[in-house]
């Protein structure tokens, strides 16, 4: 408290705080409170509007900051006494979770329609969530981290519930709600344990104090350690990698699909700017300790993932535990250690969120009122039905196999590259991922087995009934999955330059 | 030594009624032994030096919190039977990955990593005139300002939350309407009717018929 004291008499002295560079979360805030209002005044059957202003207000931040890198600046620079930092990578991921949550949103529109859960409050939860992931993406401190994360969660559980009539969406959101908090437990645990080791709560701080502490000894403190593993547990948790992997599967399958492609793309690139940020941002001098530990949590999520997908018959399902394999290689890049693992690794976040968004955005254009095409069953003989989305989602699980020249070749590869090149023996590593990638291969080529090899199970010729705005998205997304394969190029230089030290 | 006595003494205490929120078979005996958690909790902080956070821990959560819970208890009347179902058969597993990790807990911290009598020398910096609450004061609205607002988007957000998830729109219940009561005019709430008055039955002290109210309230 001494230090408290003496911190807020230098507030005087302290540069002006320059509260626009927090612009984004502000202009965020203030439009989730504006549409919270309108909504109130807007009757059902214009439901419309809320929806609208809520892409609306996707769409100008994705613009804006946009117009901010390219034009103003791409500096690190702090506000909010330290608390909050704007940075490239920050600014790249932020972009990233406001198109994919524009996608999300475009493609729930229909199905929560159909199914009487269009209401005002599905996008202002979703907005919050969002602006969970945005203040989480810019937290220049381990608390503000913390209650990022806490906005994210809390948006999340609501989303999962969202469909009161469900047992089985009820069900799913307690779990959530109840491992959610064992695992913001466990970090806050942690997070408290060092801060008490170190005196700082300062993402850079931290860094800084544990920089000097590594020059002086060749093993850091046991009690760092002891700290640094309950954070690694809750990061593993939100991550959601082996052994913490138990909610994945039955939120995915329980969830409503909207907060299905909602959970399993945007707070993806979310779990992994929390990561960056503590790990790398904050723990990154203490890389020997927290690498070996990844190590462990990359390869049992390799395995369960691939190997357990194959059982299962309902897609969701089968996606969670995909999900579960694919940060195993998500993971990877961080093992590596390096500027080089950190951009692949932020490589294969975005395209996975993107390409994720598109196979659960096909699920939902499968599904019509009444009916959820979430068994794999259902995708028996669609090429002869759709043969337009067949391909497009043939596409798609070729980019999750990680089949060339699909975007999830070039995301793999370069995960393995930079382990590699990492030279830190951990080749034998890079082996066994490729391993279990190709196992995995199998699950997502039965579906296109199931597409245009099997003859359908019932006889259903029910058109697809969507508006031309999905019909169009998607199949722009999907082809995305092809496209950034072809020419990867471009979004691999962005997600190598925001992690060059800065001259 | 003394002040160790009493953080032993209460830090026994605490845990005690932890385990006994969670194992006690009556959900009220659950909710008090937690508002005892808290008073316990709320003392180890003053130990700590830390007045203001536990006169805070107090008032909100034994005073404010727990009231409230105290009352959705009792109104509910939930069973927890089903709930503990299970509770028996997998409780060895529970106190064997426990004691486990205690274990492992303990072992980690009685190593030389963590120092504990040379950190404690942190808190036992004391300072005449030194408040607590001056110190809280002058920081939370400024170098903790960000997190304060941070703090106050998930209090709207758990609110919008908790409306979204209770509130029901359904045809049958029966609402009162604000707006209604309060334009209420008298001439909506009695109705006058003229009648020709009758002749009393002087026996019984009856009117004759039943039908003859001066007023009809509605």
């Amino acid at each position: 408290m001494i230090h408290a004291l003496v911190t807020a008499q230098s507030v005087i002295a302290a540069p002006a705080n320059d509260y626009g560079l927090a612009l984004p979360e502000i202009i965020m805030l203030s439009a989730i409170c504006a549409i919270l209002i309108i909504d109130l005044f807007v009757s059902q059957n214009k439901r419309i509007i809320t929806y609208l202003l809520t892409q609306a207000t996707l769409i100008g931040l994705a613009i804006y900051t946009i117009h901010y890198i390219l034009h103003i600046s791409t500096a690190t620079e702090y506000t909010f006494n330290d608390s909050f930092i704007r940075d490239f990578k920050g600014d790249v991921l932020k972009i990233a979770i406001y198109i994919i949550c524009f996608l999300v949103f475009l493609y729930s529109k229909d199905y929560l329609r159909e199914r009487r859960l269009f209401k005002g409050e599905y996008f202002v939860i979703g907005l919050f969530g969002v602006l969970g992931m945005m203040i989480m993406v810019s937290a220049a401190s381990m608390l503000i981290l913390y209650l990022g994360l806490e906005v994210m969660s809390l948006s999340l559980y609501a989303m999962v519930a969202f469909n009161r009539k469900s047992s089985v969406a009820s069900e799913a959101a307690m779990k959530y709600f109840v491992l959610g908090a064992i695992a913001s437990g466990m970090l806050l645990y942690g997070i408290s344990i060092i801060y008490g080791v170190t005196g700082h709560i300062g993402i850079g701080e931290i860094s800084s104090y544990l920089g000097e502490l590594a020059k002086s000894k060749t093993t850091m403190p046991l009690s760092l350690v002891f700290g640094l593993v309950f954070i690694l547990i809750g990061i593993a948790f939100k991550l959601g990698a082996v052994p913490f992997h138990m909610w994945v599967p039955d939120i995915y399958h329980g969830a409503p699909t909207s907060v299905t492609l909602y959970i399993g793309t945007i707070t993806k690139i979310a779990a992994f700017a929390m990561v960056v940020r503590l790990l790398v941002d904050g723990l990154g001098p203490m890389h020997k300790e927290w690498t070996q530990i990844l190590v462990v949590l990359s390869l049992l999520s390799l395995a369960v993932g691939n190997i357990v997908a194959i059982a299962q018959t309902n897609i969701k399902r089968m996606l969670a535990y995909s999900t579960i394999s694919h940060i195993g290689f998500l993971l990877l890049g961080f093992i590596a250690a390096n500027e080089n693992g950190y951009s692949a690794s932020m490589f294969y976040v975005i395209t996975y969120a993107i390409i994720a968004a598109a196979a659960f955005g096909l699920i939902i254009l499968f599904s019509r009122k009444g009916f959820e095409s979430d068994n794999l069953n259902d995708f028996k003989g669609l090429n002869e039905r759709h043969p337009w989305y067949a391909f497009m989602m043939l596409i798609v699980m070729f980019s999750l196999a990680g089949v060339p020249p699909t975007v999830g070749f070039f995301a793999k590869l370069h995960v393995l590259q930079a382990l590699i090149k990492a030279d830190i023996g951990l080749t034998w590593l890079a082996i066994v991922a490729v391993s279990f990638a190709i196992i995995g291969a199998f699950y997502y080529i039965r579906v296109i087995k199931l597409m245009y090899f099997d003859k359908p199970v019932t006889e259903d010729n029910t058109p697809i009934t969507a508006g031309a705005d999905m019909h169009i998205v998607l199949s722009v997304n999907c082809l995305l999955a092809l496209g950034l394969g072809l020419f990867p190029g471009a979004l691999i230089y962005l997600c190598s330059l925001v992690f060059t030290p800065a001259v | 030594m003394f002040t160790q006595i009493l953080f032993y003494g209460y830090a026994a205490i605490l845990l005690i009624s932890a385990i006994l929120v969670v194992s006690a078979r009556n959900t009220i005996h659950s909710a008090l032994f937690l508002v005892l958690a808290f008073f316990t909790c709320a003392v180890i902080w003053i130990l700590l030096r830390a007045e203001f956070l536990a006169i805070v821990l107090v008032l909100v959560y034994v005073g404010a919190v727990m009231v409230l819970f105290l009352f959705v208890v009792m109104m509910l009347n939930v069973n927890l039977e089903p709930l503990r179902e299970g509770f028996v058969r997998n409780l060895p597993v529970g106190i064997l990955v426990a004691l486990i990790v205690a274990a492992e807990m303990f072992l980690v911290l009685s190593t030389k990593g963590f120092k504990l009598a040379e950190q404690s020398e942190l808190a036992l910096v004391d300072a005449t005139g030194y408040s607590n609450t001056k110190a809280i004061g002058a920081v939370l609205y400024t170098d903790y300002l960000y997190a304060f607002e941070i703090a106050a988007v998930v209090l709207v957000l758990a609110m919008v939350t908790a409306i979204v998830l209770t509130m029901k729109k359904s045809v049958n219940t029966k609402r009162q309407n604000p707006g209604h009561q309060v334009r209420v005019k008298r001439k909506d709430r009695i109705r006058l009717i003229k009648m020709d008055s009758e002749p009393v039955n002087r026996k019984t002290g009856d009117t004759k018929s039943d039908d003859a109210e001066k007023g009809d309230v509605k």
